[in-house]
């Protein structure tokens, strides 16, 4: 198996959880990393209390976005919508589980960088 | 004329390529030979002043060395000196072009007419000298097989609308070498400027800038086996003579009074603060190298590395690539995608094993979404590249198949 491309990595690639729209939905961001083109849109729907219970990624981008998308979907769902806005890029590359180079870095955080736009209007990158 | 070979052996010359690596990514930036690395180096070391103003001889030396590139450079490409102005890039060379010219001949109403294939330099100082004048942008499509419509070229000219043409010569994507003789022909014909933007072309193949006869004709030195921070503007001098200067400071005047200047004749009017000598100094040794190598040589051997590539390339079936397909309207780029893997995928399973390409826009967004793909993988080629540097490029894309269980 490759060190990189793990079997999980490929897995949400080719099958990623959570993908498409959600309509209605409650919140919303688009964004690109314009280094290489990548597109991500996320649709949520966050309930009374502020939990996250709906959330669709959806776009085109390279086997690292699109996987962490995926992962961080599954964690996501169920979290407060302010909790899951104060997440950190070191949250994401952990959950990711491999050694990211600087340049492939915006690649796996541009998930958490449109949940932070959708969630607080704020869509830079996470830290 | 006896027949060029098809095959250069000159990677000796290119130290950087002691590496090892495959480099397939000439299109964004060459790689530069021992000559081109020494002259600078040299420049430097024993000639190093500044020139045009100082009356001692070391200032005259390096005087000579700038202005004897510039005439050498110029005549590489069939212009003169005094209409070959030094800029620090092709961007710029556009930028030049788009103020200088832009502001005494573009008015509210006026079309700029630009392709489908250009690159973000040839777009957005358009876009934004159209903004400046109330001026419209228009671009001509881009066929299935990467070429432009002489005949929609012709209709939109027919509007009477249109007072600038530019587009690239070679794409930078999709390698199409475009008919710009023509469409100079054409926009002159219909009362439209041109520019051409050369940047991939003058580093390939032969290139006569009097005979393409367009108004402006930019490129880059970095591409062309030059150091980056030096382009090349030629211009058509009535036009040249009669637009104001882009930049103002020194160099480029005749006589400052406290309200008013006069400016410095053809090419320095265009040339304002000290310019890039060392650079200059290298551009004119690139040209020198490419000229020892012969442009027909040249051009012949990214022919044969090309359509190489494209034979070699479909041997795996999930991949496509982009471009003519007719290598005589093709040059030395080669982009392509591969179904299930994205091209940053693809680049950085290649680079493991040593051989770089592109992946990405390319800084041709508005092409890209014509073309249906966020972006693809491309490999370009230059004199140092062989038919070997084409089968690791093709040996990395099976291993990354792999990978991706594909
Ligand atoms: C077709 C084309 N035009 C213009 C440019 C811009 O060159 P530079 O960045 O040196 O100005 C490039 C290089 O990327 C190019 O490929």
């Amino acid at each position: 198996m490759d060190d990189f491309y793990r079997d999980y990595i490929l897995d949400h690639y080719k099958n990623p959880r959570n993908f498409g729209t959600l309509e209605p939905h409650d919140l919303e961001h688009h964004d690109v990393n314009p280094l290489c083109g990548d597109e991500l849109g996320v649709h949520l729907i966050v309930d009374e209390q502020g939990t996250i219970t709906g959330l669709r990624f959806h776009g085109q981008g390279c086997a690292i976005s699109q996987a962490s998308a995926s992962i961080a979907s599954e964690e996501l769902i169920g979290m407060k919508a302010d909790a899951a806005a104060a997440l950190g890029a070191d949250w994401m590359i952990e959950l990711l589980g491999i050694d990211i180079s600087p340049t492939r870095r915006k690649c796996a955080l541009l998930s958490l960088k449109v949940m932070r736009g959708a969630t607080t209007g704020d869509a830079s990158w996470p830290q | 004329m006896a027949p060029v070979a098809a095959s250069l052996d000159v990677r000796a010359d290119f130290p950087l390529l002691g590496r090892g690596f495959a480099y397939l990514d000439s299109a964004a930036t060459s790689q530069k030979p021992e000559q081109v690395i020494g002259a600078i180096d040299s420049y430097y070391r024993c000639s190093n002043a500044n020139i045009h103003r100082g009356v001692y001889a070391l200032a005259q030396e390096a005087t000579d060395l700038f202005e004897g590139a510039r005439e050498r450079i110029a005549a590489f490409v069939g212009s003169e000196p005094a209409t070959t102005i030094f800029t620090r890039n092709a961007t710029e060379a556009i930028n030049l072009v788009a103020y200088a010219w832009g502001a005494a001949h573009l008015e509210a109403g006026d079309e700029v007419l630009l392709t489908h294939m250009e690159h973000h330099s040839n777009i957005v100082p358009w876009q934004l000298l159209c903004q400046r004048q109330g001026a419209t942008l228009r671009y001509l499509h881009v066929s299935d097989d990467g070429r432009l419509s002489l005949d929609e070229l012709d209709e939109v000219l027919a509007g009477g609308r249109v007072k600038m043409v530019a587009t690239a010569h070679v794409s930078n994507v999709l390698g199409t070498i475009n008919p710009v003789a023509e469409i100079a022909a054409r926009a002159r014909a219909a009362g439209a400027t041109s520019l051409i933007d050369g940047s991939q072309a003058v580093p390939q193949m032969p290139i006569n800038v009097s005979e393409i006869g367009a108004d402006f004709y930019v490129w880059t030195g970095h591409k062309a086996l030059g150091p980056t921070g030096i382009g090349v503007l030629h211009g058509r001098r009535e036009l040249l003579e009669s637009m104001p200067p882009f930049l103002g400071g020194g160099d480029m005047i005749a006589t400052v009074g406290f309200d008013s200047s006069t400016w410095n004749e053809l090419p320095w009017k265009f040339e304002a603060g000290t310019s890039p000598i060392a650079e200059g100094v290298g551009l004119g040794v690139a040209i020198d190298y490419l000229a020892a190598i012969g442009m027909d040589a040249v051009r012949a051997h990214e022919r044969d590395l090309t359509g190489y590539a494209l034979e070699r390339l479909a041997e795996i079936d999930i991949l496509r690539p982009f471009g003519p397909t007719d290598l005589d309207h093709r040059g030395g780029v080669v982009s392509f995608e591969v179904e299930g893997i994205h091209p940053h995928d693809i680049a950085e399973l290649c680079d493991r094993e040593g051989v770089c390409i592109r992946a990405g826009h390319h800084c041709a967004q508005p092409l890209m979404r014509e073309m249906g793909v966020p972006a693809t993988a491309r490999a370009s080629f230059h004199v140092y590249n062989s038919r070997e540097d084409v089968d690791r490029l093709v040996d990395a894309l099976q291993k990354a198949r792999k990978v991706f269980e594909l």
